[in-house]
């Protein structure tokens, strides 16, 4: 796109700005409108599991509960404690609103289109998700209120925890693909068995697949890991104090969040944009098309477990994650570097 | 046009957090503009081409040390005037850090007029069409293997240091058996009785 507002006679700064700019609008406006549909069809999904009918009043089948709960919030006064710390109490759900979109920078949406195609394109997509705690503990700190002030401690203490193995799951698909950009690990994936396109049908990197999916689910704090929010503890976490806008950035946020790793799932282990088989006439589907159902797959298991598995103990949730997937995790990455040693590096010299 | 706008942005956002890092009065405040320094400064490192140091720099620094830094500091019962009792007796001794730090920036700068330092040439991989990752791979896993490998048995001694300083048996505290919970069975913990009326109840 730079090229063609070059060749309308702009300078090539001006014309990569303009088109960058047009970028981050064609991304981010779609996926606002992505996080209410799919709000409304978690509520859907939620209530069809528990045999309940679910938002189906406002719109035909109730499309449009989203829009008219967005509007409502919005009409809504901002209400900010008095013994709140005001400008922290502003800026943190603006922290998880905007570092939710930022890391769609880097996400391939078919061969070659994606905004950023940087080589440390994981790296940054980890780097931006160790930002999102920042929202959450500054609400708690600033609210300084006794509930969100517990939460907050909570959440720092378990995206740290789920970090260091989603860490460790990233490196082993990364000495797979032996790349760290985006685009190349969805092609690295092409042609398992000569017909099947996604890292989960290898038999190393499966269970890593697995381990991702929960994982994710820690990192976004979703259930069955919210605890941050456990409303029969601690009224409703981070949120507690607040109302309109700045509770409607958070909300958001989190089901951007959410998106975001159900992307990243079908990136790093199931082909991207790729078709899950290997054969010509499914590539005339746009690899977009392919992205999107894997998407909305994901999420669907997403809102599944959150309709059928009862919420973690905190300190199983500890053991989970430190106990369990990390020296599971490190323990693949030594299987998968073992293996690309002897097979693909030419073994020991 | 846009690197060198870039370059002033980040460059002022840097200094002057990291003035309000001491500056700012609340704890918490200063640790957030030490935040944003961290977040700036990997700004600079991608401006210069090395853009793995600059994301190992928010990963770690704002993703890991910081967020432990803010844990502790959100904890602290704050108290200003406290804060700001000790100040003139530490006055001469932060004075002489002052003093040998400004000696080490003029030294600093002093070289840099010496002889010509191309910066960016210095943090970019030798080769234009490597990438960052490749060239510190193949220094760090071959020149410097074993300068890598004793950063990380020294990494591992702190960390069992640490855990054998704060780790002590307590007494009188009831920890969780997951093993033994996830062994328990409904029999275990459930009885069916027939209850007759009228009478007590065995427990």
């Amino acid at each position: 796109m730079t090229a063609f507002f070059q060749n309308l006679g702009l300078p090539f700064e001006g014309a990569w700005f303009l088109s960058t700019i047009i970028g981050i609008l064609v991304i981010a406006l779609p996926l606002m409108l992505a996080v209410a549909m799919i709000i409304y069809a978690d509520r859907k999904i939620w209530a069809a599991m528990a045999l309940r009918r679910g938002p189906n009043v406002v719109g035909p089948f109730g499309l449009l509960q989203s829009f008219a709960d967005g509007a409502k919030v919005f009409l809504q006064e901002t209400i900010i404690p008095s013994a709140a710390n005001k400008a922290l109490f502003i800026i943190a759900p603006i922290i998880t609103f905007t570092v939710a979109l930022l890391a769609w920078a880097v996400v391939p949406f078919d061969v070659g289109v994606v905004l950023a195609d940087i080589n440390v394109g994981l790296l940054y997509i980890l780097a931006i998700s160790s930002l999102g705690v920042y929202g959450i503990v500054l609400a708690g700190w600033a609210s300084n209120s006794k509930y969100p002030f517990y939460s907050a401690i909570r959440a720092s203490a378990q995206m740290i925890s789920y970090e260091v193995s989603i860490g460790f799951i990233l490196i082993s698909v990364v000495l797979w693909a032996g790349s760290f950009n985006l685009t190349a690990i969805v092609e690295s994936q092409k042609g398992y068995y000569g017909f099947l396109n996604g890292n989960g049908f290898n038999p190393l990197l499966f269970p890593m697949a697995i381990m991702f999916l929960i994982s994710a689910m820690a990192e976004t704090a979703r259930a069955p890991f919210d605890l941050t929010e456990a409303e029969s503890e601690l009224v409703a976490g981070y949120q507690t104090e607040y109302s309109s806008m700045a509770f409607a950035l958070y909300w958001l946020g989190e089901y951007a969040n959410v998106i975001l790793m159900c992307a990243l799932n079908a990136i790093l282990f199931w082909g991207g944009y790729l078709p899950p088989l290997d054969w010509a006439p499914l590539y005339m589907v746009p690899g977009i098309i392919w992205l999107f159902a894997k998407i909305l797959f994901f999420f669907f298991v997403f809102s599944w477990v959150k309709a059928t598995v009862p919420r973690y103990r905190y300190d199983q949730l500890m053991r989970l994650g430190w106990k369990i997937f990390l020296p599971t995790s490190l323990f693949f990455v030594f299987l998968v570097s073992g293996f690309l040693m002897l097979t693909r590096y030419g073994g020991a010299q | 046009m846009i690197h060198v706008l870039a370059f002033y942005l980040f460059a002022i956002l840097v200094v002057s957090s990291g003035a309000l890092t001491i500056l700012s009065r609340n704890p918490v405040h200063s640790v957030l503009w030490l935040i944003l320094a961290f977040f700036n400064a990997a700004g600079l490192m991608i401006l210069l081409g090395a853009e793995f140091i600059a994301m190992l720099l928010v990963i770690v620094y704002v993703g890991a040390v910081a967020v432990l830094f803010l844990f502790v500091v959100m904890m602290l019962d704050i108290d200003f005037a406290e804060l700001r009792a000790g100040f003139v007796s530490y006055l001469p001794f932060g004075l002489l850090i002052a003093l040998v730090l400004l000696a080490e920036i003029v030294l600093g700068i002093g070289l840099w007029s010496a002889g010509p330092i191309e910066l960016a040439q210095r943090a970019a991989p030798a080769t234009p069409d490597e990438s960052n990752i490749k060239a510190i791979g193949a220094l760090l896993y071959t020149r410097y293997i074993f300068l890598f490998e004793a950063a990380g048995i020294v990494l591992l001694v702190a960390m069992i240091g640490a855990i054998v300083l704060t780790h002590r048996a307590r007494g009188g505290v009831k920890g969780q058996n997951i093993a033994r919970q996830n062994r328990r069975r409904p029999q275990d913990a459930v009885r069916n009785i027939n209850q007759p009326a009228g009478q007590g109840v065995e427990l």
